[in-house]
């Protein structure tokens, strides 16, 4: 079967995927399905979102060659510069996507999660632009490491609320937002920030996202003119690595999807079904999920999307983990050897290139910059003190 | 325990499991269903469900504690979260559950990840081995539930389906159909927990559901108090009576579990 197409009817990707959503989401989730698949096959639809992704996200975004540090590890190093995109980060692909298609759907409100805050911005700013009322969900813990974005999103006229359940991190806000959705579903839109969640998210969020991967392998044959040898990005839920891995699933390049060691889902996790999906999830011997620990609150989730469980089932992605100590060191290593500071999920792609460049070396490695770092600047004075 | 031969994939069934029989028994009787959900795992949990018991239950959904429970408001995360750092687990609860030795049937309310990392047969047999008649797992829809239904049948748990207000009309029969035990009618948008007044949800989908199937209607979810309650079964066979319940045992005890279930079933026989 060709890789990285449409999911089967019950929303499968092999074995993973489907629809676990209370009776009252199930409605929805079809109508979501249908208006998605109906919008997305209109040539109208897809116009519209090319032009506000070009005159309002800025895309395409650049590639990078970061001459320096790839002379230091003995590799061509190419970034896809998502941390250029208008609110810094890749999140705005989907955002614009999903608020468009609501629109179209009638919605006057969206809810969305957010965990470092990238996503929530990114919904807060469409809302904005969109004339969409918008509240976002963010775990308590991740509200103080991120409270410059919290700002960010009140000045952009969305509401916040912290979530103090659970874990209070992107696996509870998740939750609240759900919990938000069920009693608000007629008039509302879940923007959900990830490739992950019940059919068709991992799917639709997939597809806004596909623009990073097409514009890549344009920009990768023009400059070089053949495919990377390797394709590499972080994964909490796993969206931008789902945008860059979708351009190259067809080609030879490896695709190497990063995840943090405290909450390596595919590393560490077996099959398990929460936020509408049977996925890689980290839990317990009883099935409870498990907290996820990471120095970046956006990889801070125990879980992963349904197709990158499936693409490390049949081996054609791959998913190692990077521990804080390796984060930290990459997150430096940008700034210092290129003059970018990278998000610190990014770093984890950093981390990994790094410690394993030694192992191919003269190659040539696309690495998805999927944000910037400007928001881990205050985390990291104090880390670095 | 003894094996069932699965029965036929049609959706008549002739033979009705232990709860449904007694549902329709007590029906047939002229008696209103009173269902208190108790979170399994809660100090005093055992005691509280035996007041209710005491009380005039006509069954017990136990609650079996999630680390995720999307379907449930402040008061039941409460309660789950502290069943949960008390040590509770699905397999200790199904343990005390086995020796409570109560004479009305006993349901277990869980979502699907406890049922799918036990495994479908392992955990329908566990809870058949536990004395449980029925499930409700809130997060498995219609589309998903095959496979665990399936289990659920070959070991005679009668599995609960859940209808939402917001399901087309197309869609309650086939719910009606697949459902065993009664049919859980979701009173309002939303999660689970208290509310002033009783939605006009609730009655409109009982309504519909009682025009359309004679298995036992029973409406849950923001159902808050009794005379809500009294409300409910004016359409509904029943209710399901949850937050207003768990709030009970956590401020009050057992006690405060049995006085308020007495009250709700005042109402509901006046």
């Amino acid at each position: 079967m060709t890789l990285m197409a449409e999911p089967s009817s019950t929303g499968r990707f092999g074995e993973f995927g489907g629809r676990f959503v209370p009776e009252t989401l199930v409605p929805a989730c079809q109508e979501l399905e249908e208006a998605f698949r109906e919008a997305w096959a209109d040539p109208s639809f897809r116009l519209e979102l090319h032009e506000v992704l070009r005159d309002y996200a800025g895309r395409p975004s650049i590639i990078t060659e970061c001459k320096n540090l790839g002379r230091e590890l003995g590799i061509r190093l190419v970034l896809k510069r998502e941390d250029l995109n208008h609110t810094g980060s890749h999140k705005i692909n989907n955002v614009l996507g999903q608020t468009l298609l609501a629109k179209r759907m009638g919605k006057q409100r969206i809810v969305a999660e957010t965990g470092a805050g990238q996503h929530g911005v990114a919904s807060a700013t469409a809302a904005a632009l969109m004339g969409l009322e918008c509240k976002v969900y963010m775990g308590a813990v991740d509200v103080e490491r991120q409270e410059l974005n919290v700002f960010r999103m009140r000045l952009l006229g969305s509401e916040v609320e912290a979530v103090h359940s659970g874990s209070r991190t992107l696996k509870d806000a998740v939750n609240e937002a759900m919990r938000d959705w069920v009693a608000t579903v007629e008039s509302t839109h879940y923007c959900l920030g990830s490739v992950m969640g019940p059919h068709p998210y991992p799917w639709m969020v997939r597809e806004f996202h596909r623009v990073i991967g097409d514009e890549a392998r344009e920009q990768m044959h023009t400059a070089y003119g053949a495919d990377p040898d390797l394709v590499v990005a972080c994964v909490g839920g796993g969206s931008n690595a789902m945008g860059i891995f979708s351009g190259f699933v067809d080609t030879d390049a490896r695709l190497v999807g990063v995840e943090p060691a405290g909450g390596a889902a595919v590393g560490r996790g077996v099959p398990g079904v929460v936020h509408g999906m049977r996925s890689y999830l980290m839990q317990d011997e009883y099935g409870q999920v498990q907290e996820a620990h990471s120095i970046s609150a956006g990889l801070d989730y125990p879980g992963v999307g349904p197709e990158h469980s499936y693409l490390a089932s049949i081996g054609r992605a791959e998913y190692p983990a990077v521990n804080d100590a390796e984060v930290i060191e990459g997150f430096q290593l940008l700034a210092r050897t290129e003059g970018i500071i990278p998000a610190l999920e990014c770093a984890h792609a950093l981390a990994w290139i790094a410690r394993e460049a030694h192992s191919f070396q003269g190659k040539t490695v696309l690495m998805n910059l999927s944000g910037r770092g400007d928001k881990d600047v205050a985390q990291m004075m104090e880390i670095l003190k | 325990m003894s094996q069932r031969a699965a029965p036929p994939s049609a959706t008549v069934h002739t033979a009705y499991g232990r709860m449904e029989q007694s549902f329709r028994d007590k029906r047939a009787a002229g008696r209103k269903l009173l269902v208190p959900y108790i979170t399994g795992g809660l100090p005093g949990w055992e005691d509280a469900l035996r007041a209710a018991v005491a009380a005039g239950a006509d069954a017990i959904e136990i609650g079996i504690p999630f680390s995720d429970p999307v379907m449930d408001g402040p008061v039941i995360q409460q309660a789950s979260q502290r069943a949960l750092d008390a040590g509770a687990t699905p397999v200790s609860i199904l343990d005390q559950a086995r020796s409570l030795d109560v004479d009305v049937p006993l349901a277990v309310m869980c979502y699907y990840n406890t049922v799918h990392h036990a495994g479908h047969h392992r955990f329908a047999e566990q809870l058949a081995a536990a004395g449980i008649c029925a499930a409700i797992v809130p997060d498995l829809p219609l589309e998903e539930a095959g496979p665990w239904c399936e289990a659920a049948d070959a070991s005679s748990i009668e599995t609960v389906m859940l209808a939402a207000p917001t399901a087309p009309d197309e869609r309650l029969p086939r719910v009606c159909a697949r459902t065993r035990g009664f049919v859980y009618s979701v009173g309002l948008l939303g999660v689970t927990g208290e509310r002033t007044a009783l939605a006009a949800t609730a009655t409109a989908l009982a309504a519909r559901l009682k025009a359309i199937t004679d298995v036992p209607v029973l409406v849950g979810v923001g159902v808050s108090n009794a005379a809500q309650a009294r409300e409910a079964v004016q359409v509904a066979d029943g209710v399901v009576q949850g937050a207003s319940v768990v709030r009970r045992l956590l401020e009050g005890g057992a006690d405060a579990v049995g006085e308020y279930i007495a009250e709700v079933r005042d109402a509901i026989d006046s």
